[in-house]
């Protein structure tokens, strides 16, 4: 198995840049989680000028809509693996552009078309093992913050921070090498 | 007699059952095709499946954040004497375990797209009741997320279409939904009924356990030569590549009209989470699948 890379957001281009289709990474730090209803309103923010409620820039954003349980002491996720990522694929590139994350974490991957584009933009695509909540939501330390609660709590930005989140496969990488393209039986 | 709450005990067990743990053969055959992948990162894909797996059942968590719809198949004997509602059992188990497991709140409106907050909405949850001779109980429960959801196909194809077409569209369908569907899936094919009856049917098939045989030998046949035409495709554990595509293909068929052939194909994905409860004397007891 190829060596584990250690990433840890923000993340700057040259090692954006580093990164090469099939290899093995594990992420640390903040990453914010974002699917359809928060894309769209993200969105909307951005093209009137406004501000989204957290800097994405250099970030790491998650397709996850998480499983969640209340408690006494605040909202615990219970399960927490990728949704498909192919359902934002109309507005990611323009997402990626106006909020300057630098790595997206799902699964499925992204259209031909949006994986060039985010190439060019220096995003690179990484995916966790579909399926594969508890131990996604095993490696979250802690829920940092969440915003727009009022979208539900799938839909929601939540704020997390995690710890060894791992084996991510860069999928897509920034020269243009694409797994799901070009697969090896 | 079977009382609402008996029922609506051993539903929410069905349910926490088939959230938490995956039946015995879908495991054996993930483990089997842990051993046949050379791809270091289909076997990579494939050991997270596994882990996962034994986390889930130690934690009794939910295997995946998408914990679906559920879906109740009932063989209900013509001659059981029930004095509750059946639905309303089972939408109350619904709601109930959707509190205590938890279970993700999927359901919303079609149009306003308003989540109702407790998986129970017009229609849901989805109860196909068949009658049956006797006075048996029978509920199959299959939990189905969108990822797998979302490539349902149905096509119309020209009565005098041979079998070779037939299994050119599933093989399409399985191309084009690639990674999507969260493969190494279950692919239930659906032939002939109509147009709502083969979807059904597609459904239906998914109900069988990979380790048992279709009785139908043309049809058991034509499982075996589509398992292994899908996974020569390449497309293996979450798309990004290897010898696994699809755990099984599942074929049920029905007849239909002389001038119709359809055909529809619904993917399980890997996380094929299902459960059963039979009624044994005047006990219903949830059977370990």
């Amino acid at each position: 198995m190829a060596k584990l890379i250690e990433l840890r957001p923000p993340l700057s281009d040259q090692k954006i840049k580093s990164l090469k289709a099939g290899d093995i990474v594990s992420l640390s730090g903040t990453i914010v989680t974002a699917r359809d209803k928060a894309y769209a309103r993200a969105l909307d923010l951005l093209r009137s000028g406004k501000k989204l409620p957290i800097d994405l820039r250099n970030g790491v954003v998650y397709h996850c809509g998480p499983l969640v349980r209340k408690t006494p002491r605040g909202p615990k996720i219970v399960s927490a693996g990728p949704t498909t990522s192919a359902r934002l694929n109309s507005t990611q590139v323009e997402f990626v552009k106006r909020t300057g994350v630098k790595a997206l974490v799902g699964k499925g991957g992204v259209s031909e078309d949006a994986a060039r584009e985010l190439a060019r933009l220096g995003c690179v695509y990484l995916t966790f093992t579909g399926g594969a909540g508890v131990l996604a939501a095993q490696a979250i330390e802690k829920v940092e913050k969440v915003f727009w609660q009022n979208l539900g709590a799938t839909e929601a930005l939540w704020v997390l921070n995690v710890k060894n989140f791992k084996p991510l496969v860069v999928a897509i990488d920034t020269q243009g090498n694409n797994l799901y393209l070009h697969r090896k039986i | 007699m079977l009382t609402k709450s008996e029922l609506q005990k051993t539903a929410v067990e069905m349910l926490s059952r088939a959230a938490t743990t995956l039946p015995k053969d879908v495991v054996q055959a993930l483990k089997l095709c842990k051993t046949n992948e050379t791809n270091k990162i289909a076997r990579l894909q494939l050991d997270t499946m596994l882990r996962n797996l034994e986390l889930a059942k130690k934690l009794r968590s939910p295997i995946c954040q998408d914990t679906g719809i559920p879906l109740f198949f009932v063989k209900l004997g013509s001659e059981l004497k029930l004095n509750f509602d059946l639905s309303r059992a089972l939408a109350d188990a619904v709601r109930e375990a959707t509190q205590k497991i938890p279970l993700r709140a999927n359901v919303a409106d079609p149009l306003s797209r308003a989540n109702t907050g407790t998986n129970v909405g017009e229609g849901q949850p989805i109860v196909h009741v068949e009658l049956v001779r006797g006075k048996g109980l029978q509920i199959d429960l299959v939990i189905k997320g969108a990822g797998a959801e979302n490539w349902s196909r149905l096509f119309m194809l020209k009565p005098t279409a041979e079998e070779e077409a037939i299994k050119r569209a599933v093989l399409l369908t399985i191309e084009e939904a690639a990674g999507q569907p969260c493969p190494p899936t279950i692919v239930g094919v659906g032939i002939g009924g109509s147009a709502d009856v083969a979807c059904l049917l597609s459904k239906k098939a998914l109900l069988r356990p990979l380790n048992m045989k279709n009785p139908d030998k043309k049809l058991a046949r034509m499982e075996f030569e589509l398992k292994n035409a899908a996974n020569e495709l390449g497309i293996g554990p979450m798309g990004l590549g290897g010898r696994t595509t699809v755990l099984g293909v599942r074929i049920a068929k029905a007849a239909c009209h002389t001038a119709s052939l359809p055909l529809a194909i619904n993917f399980q994905c890997w996380a094929a989470r299902r459960a059963s409860a039979r009624l044994v004397g005047n006990k219903l007891k949830v059977e370990a699948p």
